[in-house]
């Protein structure tokens, strides 16, 4: 059975049957409604003027997020509230912050600054300039220079903090819950269909009703090819709802992490692991892009230079696939047969990516590659798990991305380094084999020869790091 | 009343936080709204051969497409030389550039069906790099040569000589808010156009021309801009232009808005240059001779070509006197999109040239680079020349520069640094300091003119209209305290209404930094004569002498009697005077001789200096400042917060140009790099996290308005020291022996490309070694 979208704008509560389901909530905020605050910079997730806020519950709470609004599809929005600049109503604690710092020239930018640090606000705790900078690091001012900005978060985000949502937390949520009392969404309108199931069995079996659909999870990626592609996607399954799917467990020794868990959700855990997942996952993309884009969305797209995959597979992970009712595991190396190209079968999904804890003598390491630290596709990404016993190399996995059609694995330099003294001599003999491993490409992220270098240096710097010492990155683990 | 407050917050600021300012793409649509498209070429040089537009005209929603053939009026939107077709006539001349436009229901529409226009084109070789051009001898425009002294003769003399080559990347403006226009016919085929743009004049001019009408037939407006940076300044025409022509054609109102992937690949950027460089020194690192030749990228057309690298030209000396000196400047033509103006115009390109010459005579001299700086920095009524023979009299660097090295600790840091590096193989610091001397007017004489209209209501609130165009640099800000402080009103009394072309005619683009300056003195002007005609009537009226009229911010003295602002005008309004009035201003004393390259282009200059610290990452080239010290001269700033966020703003934005932002063109001359998610501009982690502005404390030496000085574009050039700080530590990697070679924008992959250039050539024998 088909329904509307129900969701909470601001405080009016809305059902939308008409909106086409690949209508971006840019577009639908700023043309079906009249609420031009939101601005489009770029309608492809990256410069964050269209970042709006979007609260839902969590743990009997209201968790607030930032989300780029031109990459994030209407339908995804359904049993939330859905928070632009308008409902700030001009003098939250925020825009006094702004206005008294200077915080706008152009002013452009300005509303996607305020939402992103609107999020910010209803995290608890204190929220540092490490914090500040991380959840801007989406959203560009190119007039500033950023410091006007930052003096007005410090300002705004003194504590205590109370405003008005706060005040209406228990009304939301029971408004919310209202909504999320109706069946799953499954939304039709102008020729498009869009369908949330909430377990991983609905799940598989609308997929197996329908080979054809496009799965989505945070889209973006799939909020791209409508914006910039016009793609048609008449029928677009979405994972974001699907709670079972959305955990990250240790089942023994194994960390079990459900493919539509978000970057954000899956952090802590990863971290716990490693330090070096935390690093990575603080770069990749932005606050914005880590609140709803997912690890298994990250795989399945496939991209060469995606960054969740090169440490997946240096850990060794494997995939669970699922079609119908039938489970296959996949090593996550194995899932790619080449470029964009992966083994999924029609109908078939990633329901979770399963990784064996490291044992104790390992060493592992993830060092990204980019022009710029913040939100930044990798030029090379290097990801280094050595087992190590008694100063020797027993086992060594080295997985790169931007170095090859695929995220892949340096098997020259791994068997150069297997049974070696884990000393400098074996990591360049290692370094020389990568030479052997890769012929990486030149493009417009960097020339062949850099990434060449690049990827031995950074096995080099991986090494040098696993000796102790100070941290030899420019921005530090903090 | 109170005092106006000292620095009132951006006009627009309380509605910039609320989402409450409108762009032009938040306006209301009229209920006739068509939305547009441009199906553009995908190669960058060939003969265009058929345009198929029915499977456009052939989808729903779709309305009109335009070619070429359909423009009733010129089909050109070139600033000053013809060349810049709205629509591609016959060759196409750049991957990116506009063939066929479409107006249709819907964006969606109209977006799909310019995709679906198929494009034949027959391709022709084409000329993409400025090496390219240079050897094939591809101008736009003939070279021009600056000399005093000579040269040649100089550096032969010259105990010592190095040269060498430099590049400097371009740079897209990625102002926030993309090219837009909506253009809304009026009754008897009468336009208004509203369009993002820094100049509302020429957005008419080129609209009427393309209709086929005459200037008065023809209105633009603008609100506010999301963003300028000089990529508004000519390149706003053609969106403009194209969505006029759809509102001719079909009679309905018409909106533009480029998608930010068209946008980057249809517009101009700032040039990138290729230098080529020959110093003359002595042991002491005193020069004596430099000799350069400039070549810019010019792209396809000549646009603003010609300015721009006379611009550069005219800073290739930056603060240092040159006994001996040419200074050529070549004009490129390539099948490339055509370059123009960027904050800074041409001049940060000539200012690198000489910055980092002399950044390469100290490491040949083994000295440290400010003391060959400050060795060679203009003087006070000597050494004060410059190579286009203008004469310095407003020359501050030198008291500038030693405060700056003092208040940021240079020589200890230096010290620190050294020994810091010493302990670290695989981070390594640097440091620089470089100065800023930037010549304010437009040196095409002419423009340095403004007009403005000011009108005094009865109820005592004043309206503002001027030639100016508010992009986010606080013009209208500063204008409305300019206004305001003349009648001595509270700043929210004075309203600066949006630009309009059938208020104000005939401006200058908002460019040069000359905004406040031009318009300042323009407003400054007319609410003079309306004070004037106040202090007449109050003498009379009140039977008082006129010097016991006064404005203050108690209200008006008249004799012993206080009256408001409002009871003045309001009785005066009775008395029948006129309370609203027109103001002008031209600039003073400047005059070019372009032929001889002589003259006295430049009204004032703008001095500043800056101290960057620079940590690199050995391993992979990746680079972060940590710390910088930016001392700038705003003369008696108007209002400081404006000028310290111009500062910061600009030393940001040009820190992203030399180090980070990259424009990639692969071998058949597309631009790869088109979109934020590959073109990347600073965030706020770029920010050094050791930011320290200050302001030099010293009014203007020149009559400007409120003896403030021009501060939009000199302050980017400020970030020269962050990239040479990267050389710094780049040369740190072999003991400071070794000189290495660093173009711009030096990203991670330049930066590790050049320290291993240095451990190349640190193992061959020395005198192949440079
Ligand atoms: C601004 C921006 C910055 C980015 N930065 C980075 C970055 O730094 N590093 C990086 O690696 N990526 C980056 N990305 C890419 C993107 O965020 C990731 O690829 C993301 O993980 C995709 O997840 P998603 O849930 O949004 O996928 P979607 O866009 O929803 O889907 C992507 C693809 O995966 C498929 N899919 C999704 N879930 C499943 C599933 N469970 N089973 C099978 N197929 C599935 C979809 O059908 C689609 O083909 C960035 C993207 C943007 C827009
Ligand atoms: S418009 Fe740029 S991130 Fe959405
Ligand atoms: S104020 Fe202009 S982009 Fe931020």
């Amino acid at each position: 059975m088909t329904r509307p979208i129900r969701f909470l704008l601001g405080d009016a509560e809305v059902s939308e049957a008409a909106a086409p389901p690949t209508l971006t909530l840019l577009r639908y905020l700023r043309e079906r409604r009249g609420l031009v605050g939101t601005k489009e910079g770029c309608a492809e997730g990256d410069c964050g003027a269209c970042t709006v806020a979007i609260a839902e519950p969590r743990d009997g709470r209201l968790a607030y997020k930032a989300v780029n609004a031109c990459i994030h599809f209407l339908p995804a929005v359904d049993g939330k509230q859905v928070i632009p600049i308008e409902s700030l109503g001009g003098d939250h604690p925020l825009q006094r912050a702004m206005v008294a710092h200077h915080g706008s020239q152009c002013g452009f930018c300005t509303p996607g600054f305020v939402m992103s640090l609107f999020a910010l606000y209803h995290r608890p705790g204190r929220h540092d300039d490490k914090a500040i900078k991380d959840m801007l690091a989406g959203n560009l001012c190119r007039c500033t220079g950023y410091r006007p900005i930052l003096d007005a978060a410090r300002d705004a985000l003194g504590e205590p903090r109370r405003d008005r949502f706060d005040e209406a937390e228990t009304a939301t949520l029971a408004r919310l819950e209202t909504m999320r009392g109706e069946p799953p969404l499954d939304y039709a309108a102008a020729g498009g269909r869009y369908v949330a199931p909430r377990s991983a069995d609905q799940l598989a079996t609308v997929l197996a009703a329908h080979p054809e659909a496009r799965l989505v999870g945070g889209a973006t990626d799939v909020g791209l090819w409508v914006t910039k592609e016009m793609r048609e996607l008449p029928l677009l399954v979405s994972t974001a709802e699907v709670e079972d799917m959305a955990y990250v467990r240790l089942a023994g020794d194994r960390l079990e992490i459900g493919a539509a868990a978000t970057y954000a959700g899956a952090v802590e855990a990863l971290s716990a692991l490693h330090v070096d997942w935390r690093l990575l996952l603080r770069r990749l993309g932005s606050e914005q892009i880590r609140a709803v884009g997912t690890i298994g969305g990250n795989i399945a797209n496939g991209s060469p230079i995606g960054d969740t995959m090169p440490p997946l597979i240096a850990l060794g992970a494997s995939l669970m696939l699922r079609k119908g009712g039938t489970r296959r595991s996949l090593a996550l190396e194995d899932f790619y047969l080449g470029y964009r190209k992966t083994a999924l079968a029609p109908g078939e999904f990633v329901e979770a990516i399963h990784l064996t804890l490291p044992p104790a003598h390992r060493r592992f390491a993830v060092h990204k590659l980019a022009k710029r630290f913040d939100q930044d596709i990798s030029s090379v990404l290097g990801a280094f798990a050595f087992d190590v016993e008694s100063g020797r190399v027993v086992r060594a996995r080295l997985a790169f991305g931007g170095m090859a059609a695929v995220p892949k694995r340096a098997i020259a330099a791994e068997t150069a380094l297997t049974g070696q003294p884990f000393e400098r001599a074996a990591i360049e003999q290692a370094m020389e084999a990568l030479g052997r491993d890769f012929q990486p490409l030149d493009d417009h992220r960097a020339s062949a020869a850099y990434r060449l270098t690049a990827a031995r240096n950074l096995l080099l710097k991986a090494w040098l790091e696993l000796q102790g010492g100070d941290s030899i990155r420019i921005h530090g683990h903090g | 009343m109170a005092e106006p407050a000292p620095a009132p917050p951006h006009e627009s600021a309380w509605l910039h936080v609320a989402g409450a300012a409108p762009y032009i793409d938040d306006l209301p649509e009229r209920a006739d709204c068509l939305h547009a498209a441009i199906a553009q070429a995908s190669v960058a040089h060939g003969r265009l051969t058929k345009i198929d537009i029915a499977p456009a005209l052939a989808l729903p929603g779709v309305v009109a497409v335009m070619l070429a053939k359909d423009v009733p009026g010129i089909n050109d939107c070139a600033p000053i030389v013809a060349g810049d077709p709205i629509l591609a006539v016959d060759e196409i001349v750049y991957a990116g550039q506009a063939v066929a436009a479409v107006a249709a229901t819907s964006l969606d529409a109209a977006r799909r069906a310019a995709s679906r226009i198929k494009i034949a084109i027959e391709p022709m070789p084409a000329i993409v790099t400025v090496d390219r051009a240079l050897a094939v001898g591809s101008f736009l425009t003939p070279s021009q040569t600056m000399t005093k002294g000579d040269a040649a003769d100089g550096l032969a003399r010259a105990p010592r000589r190095l040269e060498g080559t430099l590049r400097l990347g371009g740079q897209d403006h990625f102002y926030l808010e993309g090219q837009v226009a909506m253009a809304l016919p009026r009754e008897g085929g009468d336009m208004l156009v509203l369009s993002s743009t820094q100049h509302p004049t020429e957005i008419q001019h080129l609209v009427a021309k393309a209709l086929g009408r005459g200037f008065k037939d023809v209105v633009c407006e603008v609100r506010r801009m999301g963003g300028g940076f000089g990529g508004k300044e000519t390149q706003a025409a053609q969106t403009a232009c194209i969505a006029a022509l759809l509102a001719w054609k079909t009679g309905r109102a018409v909106k533009l808005r480029l998608d930010r992937d068209v946008d980057m690949t249809l517009t101009g950027k700032r040039h990138d240059f290729r230098i080529d460089w020959q110093i003359g020194f002595d042991d002491a690192g005193r020069i004596s001779a430099w000799s350069v030749d400039l070549a810019a990228r010019g792209g396809c057309s000549v646009d603003l070509t010609d300015p721009v690298v006379d611009r550069a030209m005219f800073h290739a000396d930056n603060a240092y006197y040159l006994e001996h000196a040419r200074i050529a400047g070549h004009r490129c033509r390539t099948h490339t999109v055509s370059n123009t103006a960027f904050r800074g115009f041409g001049g940060p390109q000539g200012m690198c040239a000489i910055e980092y010459a002399i950044d390469e005579v100290a490491r040949a001299l083994g000295k440290d680079a400010l003391d060959v700086r400050l060795a060679n920095l203009y003087g006070h009524g000597s050494r004060d020349v410059t190579p286009y023979h203008q004469r310095i009299k407003d020359n501050i660097l030198p008291e500038l520069m030693r405060a700056l090295e003092t208040s940021s600790d240079y020589r200890n840091r230096r010290r620190a640094i050294a020994a810091w590096n010493a302990a670290h193989p695989w981070l390594k610091k640097g440091l620089a300091l470089t100065p800023a001397k930037f010549g304010i007017s437009f040196t095409n004489t002419f423009l340095n003119q403004a007009g403005a209209l000011v009108h005094v209501y009865t109820d005592g609130t004043v309206q503002v209209s001027h030639g100016g165009t508010e992009m986010g640099q606080g013009l209208n800000t500063k204008i409305a305290q300019v206004v305001a402080s003349a009648f001595a009103l509270d700043f929210d009394r004075v309203k600066v209404t949006a630009t309009v072309t059938d208020k104000v005619p005939n401006t200058s683009a908002t460019a040069a930094s000359a905004g406040t300056d031009l318009n300042g003195k323009a407003a400054a002007d007319a609410a003079d004569k309306i004070k004037r005609r106040l202090i007449a009537f109050g003498a009379e009226h009140f039977k008082v002498p006129p010097d016991r009229i006064r404005f203050t911010a108690q209200g008006i003295e008249v004799g012993t009697r206080r009256l408001t602002f409002a009871e003045l005008v309001g009785q005066a309004y009775m008395a029948r005077v006129q309370l609203w009035d027109s103001g002008f201003y031209a600039t003073p004393e400047i005059h070019f001789d372009r032929e001889r390259q002589r003259g006295n282009p430049f009204y004032y200059f703008a001095y500043g200096a800056a101290c960057s610290e620079a940590l690199i990452d050995v391993l992979t080239g990746e680079s972060r400042i940590l710390r910088a010290d930016l001392l700038h001269d705003v003369g008696n700033s108007i209002n400081p917060a404006i000028d310290l966020g111009q500062i910061e703003g600009g030393y940001i934005q040009g820190l992203g140009w030399l180090t980070a932002e990259e424009l990639w063109w692969d071998p058949a001359g597309r631009l790869r790099t088109h979109a934020p998610s590959t073109y990347k501009i600073p965030t706020a982690r770029d920010l050094p996290e050791d930011f320290r502005v200050a302001f030099w404390p010293e009014a203007n030496h020149a009559d400007t308005i409120h003896r403030s000085k021009a501060v939009g574009e000199p302050p980017l050039m400020l970030a020269i020291s962050a990239w040479l700080a990267i050389k710094d530590a780049v040369a740190a990697t072999a003991e400071h022996r070794l000189s290495p070679q660093l173009d711009a924008p030096a990203t991670p992959e330049r930066v590790l490309l050049a320290i291993e250039d240095l451990k190349r050539r640190a193992k061959l024998p020395a005198e192949a070694r440079s």
